[in-house]
């Protein structure tokens, strides 16, 4: 390698950094407000005001339980695989945050723009799952191995109706690259494929809200019977990081069904046409309104509806999502033949 | 094409030293002061009986297994759905073969209760 080959590269390394660092940043602070959000439209859902106590309106409360996490005592139980337990946190944590990578946030914003994103989202999400499984194994505690068992079992079920919901949109764009399924939808007549996929659509969005363990389907933190699920021996900032975790597969859930579904950082043909002046705006606002949209859906729902029995949580997975997701691949494809 | 997935490297490498880093900077700062009954495992502020990895359902298993087949089959089906434009009904025929095969031991697996929680 000459020298001159070599700075260059340092270059792009240096290049690749600040932009992860970016991405970072928005992404912590989107967890810190996202957990305020989730408490004050709970909150009022509820005819109460939520956080209200630090700082204006409770807006610093995030920060507050950020730090006092950090300080707290950071327990290992005596009987736990110490190392097993030691690193199932950032396990979790990581495999959530480098999907991060992988979202479009902007026709130019994207830190790896590889030709099989959504595939590659699926591959690591998955690793997520060793995080959930090797915490309830080596906490080395009844509720915590229940949890574990429970979740992952439930997130391999969800899983492939996720898979088999977004073959439709595969289709339809013809790529795994996200820029260019967004770019198929901004030149497609419907201008979003929630319209004509609007099968896979309502899949992946049962899906997504059972990949990332939130009510309804939260059945492995059932804090009625196993207190906290597989986490509930992690104390201080492991458990922040379980936390972390979860807030960011959140946002990545959010992030791809408005990439698949609702037209990324694009809008309809339709709606500039009634109004043009909104292709001034740039596309990460639409985007982030996209998926905040989507997450005030999560709280929604879990203000709204009760929690499922696991029997129920399993046949819904396998008996009906599956199939369903199967018949609306062949449509598809059917469709595009026929068309 | 490899340049596309150095990002991808630094992202794990920064992530997971993220996690790290936060674990090793707040061993600074935060209290450490254990004795039995905080490191006993958690069970309701009773004391622990038996062996916590007891025996569970055979149906976890189960679900392991058909989950296996089934990812398989989508990873099958990926790229067939990216070249659909190309092989068009030829390709689509040969596809509906494929998850006929597949319904039947998904029908084999329903009527064998495998789906069946209680």
């Amino acid at each position: 390698m000459t020298p001159d080959t070599f700075i260059k590269f340092g270059i792009d390394v240096l290049i690749i950094v600040i932009k992860i660092a970016v991405v970072l940043v928005i992404g912590l602070l989107h967890v810190a407000y996202a957990t305020y959000f989730e408490r004050k439209v709970i909150g009022h859902m509820q005819v109460r005001l939520g956080p209200m106590r630090v700082g204006p309106h409770g807006l610093l409360q995030p920060f507050a339980d950020g730090i006092k996490l950090f300080f707290k005592e950071d327990l290992i139980p005596e009987k736990a695989d110490k190392v097993v337990f030691y690193l199932a946190p950032v396990i979790f944590m990581a495999s959530a945050m480098v999907n991060l990578a992988f979202i479009p946030f902007s026709h130019n914003f994207i830190i790896a723009d590889i030709n099989i994103g959504l595939l590659f989202i699926f591959a690591i999400a998955g690793i997520g799952v060793y995080g959930i499984f090797i915490s309830g194994w080596a906490s080395n505690s009844k509720y915590a191995f229940i949890g574990g068992l429970r979740s992952s079992a439930q997130v391999i079920s969800y899983e492939i109706a996720m898979g088999f919901s977004l073959v439709g949109v595969m289709i339809m764009a013809g790529s795994l690259n996200l820029t260019e399924i967004v770019r198929a939808q901004e030149n497609s007549i419907f201008g979003m494929y929630a319209i004509p996929q609007i099968v896979g659509f309502v899949i992946f969005v049962i899906a997504a809200v059972a990949e990332t363990n939130r009510t309804p389907f939260d059945l492995p933190e059932a804090e009625s019977e196993l207190v906290a699920g597989y986490f509930v021996e992690y104390t201080g900032f492991r458990f922040a990081l379980f936390f972390l975790g979860e807030y960011i597969a959140m946002f990545i859930m959010a992030s791809l069904c408005t990439v698949c579904f609702l037209g990324g950082w694009t809008l309809p043909w339709y709606v500039l046409k009634v109004l043009p002046f909104l292709q001034h705006v740039p596309g990460i606002v639409w985007f982030l309104i996209k998926v905040y949209a989507f997450i005030f859906f999560y709280y929604w729902i879990r203000a709204t509806v009760p929690r499922y029995r696991y029997d129920q949580l399993m046949s819904i997975g396998w008996k009906i999502l599956i199939p369903v997701a199967l018949a609306n691949i062949l449509v598809t494809g059917l469709v595009k033949i026929l068309l | 094409m490899p340049s596309e997935y150095l990002p991808i490297l630094i992202f794990i490498i920064i992530a997971t030293a993220f996690g790290l880093g936060a674990l090793l900077l707040g061993m600074i700062f935060r209290p450490k002061k254990p004795y039995s009954e905080k490191l006993m495992p958690y069970e309701s502020g009773i004391t622990p009986v038996g062996e916590p990895r007891y025996r569970f359902s055979v149906r976890f298993y189960l679900v392991a297994m058909i989950f296996l087949v089934f990812d398989v089959e989508a990873i099958f089906i990926y790229p067939w759905a990216i070249v659909f434009d190309d092989i068009g009904t030829y390709g689509f025929i040969g596809m509906v073969i494929f998850i006929i095969i597949i319904l039947i031991g998904y029908i084999f697996d329903w009527k064998k209760e495998s789906f069946q929680w209680d």
